[in-house]
């Protein structure tokens, strides 16, 4: 049986040593995938994975990636949204891994949010 | 839901808006009456029985018990197409068990899936929350307990740190043997 031992993380864990993330509050971007049942039958679970590889890729440690239920907008679903300490949060909609690639390059490393996957910037629409 | 590890995160996240703080997975087979076995147990808000009534009726939910949704009734559909069934046992204050048999060789049973990809999200999402996740299938034996990850990395890095998930992805391409 594949068991995980104390001892692989152990081991590993001085490779890991620079790979530390702060991850526990204090960050400077916050990124949410929506994993409602909506969500994750829309294709959320890729867009987390391929978040996560961006994630680890880039070795930031100031990046937050979280998840969180249905947000009431299933037929825009998979979401992310993108929160940049002390700016308006950024809902993004009808996302595929390649789309969230570029909203982490672009946005979430270049600050510039990508306005064309945007479904409405700074606050929640009512339709 | 295109695979059953699909509908385990979506369960799993069931589990998560009742406030767990544990989720035990738990796949099993047995090969002689060709059955497979998901459980899904939670140490979250629990139901009544009245909810547990509504939870796998996808018209009666309404929502001001938004924590159930569609979820249960597709897994419980997605249970009874192969002639299987789905049993959810529950305790106002305790938590919630669901259980989902399928007949595991039925031409509509739905592969498992990408189950690491499931347990990346579950724990990238909630790092604060422990995920015991045990497989014992012919196609699959994989044990992970994040209680024992968070005691071995002793608060030097988060269960949700990418190399951690790595190393748990891992474990999923390790073969048998």
């Amino acid at each position: 049986m594949a068991k995980l031992k104390v001892e692989d993380l152990k081991r590993n864990k001085e490779a890991m040593k620079g790979t530390v993330n702060l991850r526990q509050g204090d960050y400077r971007v916050k990124i949410t995938v929506h994993m409602g049942t909506c969500g994750i039958a829309a294709g959320a679970r890729k867009l987390m994975s391929a978040l996560l590889e961006k994630l680890e890729k880039s070795g930031s440690t100031d990046i937050i990636l979280t998840s969180s239920g249905c947000a009431g907008l299933c037929n825009h679903e998979p979401m992310i949204t993108v929160e940049e300490k002390d700016s308006a949060p950024v809902k993004y909609v009808k996302l595929d891994p390649e789309k969230v690639g570029r909203i982490f390059d672009e946005h979430v490393i270049g600050g510039r949010p990508v306005a064309e996957y945007a479904l409405a910037i700074g606050s929640e629409t009512t339709y | 839901m295109e695979d059953l590890s699909l509908h385990i995160l979506d369960i799993a996240e069931n589990s998560i808006r009742a406030g767990a703080t544990f989720i035990e997975i738990d796949l099993a087979e047995d090969v002689e009456k060709d059955l497979l076995q998901i459980t899904v147990k939670d140490n979250g808000a629990g139901m009544d029985p009245e909810l547990v009534e509504k939870a796998t009726d996808p018209f009666v939910t309404s929502r001001t018990t938004r924590r159930v949704g569609l979820g249960l009734p597709l897994l419980k559909q997605a249970a009874e197409e192969t002639g299987g069934e789905l049993r959810i046992s529950s305790e106002p204050g305790k938590g919630t068990e669901v259980v989902a048999t399928f007949k595991e060789s039925h031409i509509d049973r739905r592969p498992l899936g990408d189950m690491a990809a499931t347990l990346a999200a579950l724990i990238t999402g909630n790092p604060d929350m422990d995920v015991a996740y045990r497989s014992r299938l012919r196609e699959q034996e994989v044990e992970i307990d994040t209680r024992s990850i968070r005691r071995a990395l002793d608060g030097a890095m988060g269960v949700n740190d990418p190399a951690v998930i790595r190393l748990i992805r891992d474990l999923f391409e390790k073969r048998e043997g």
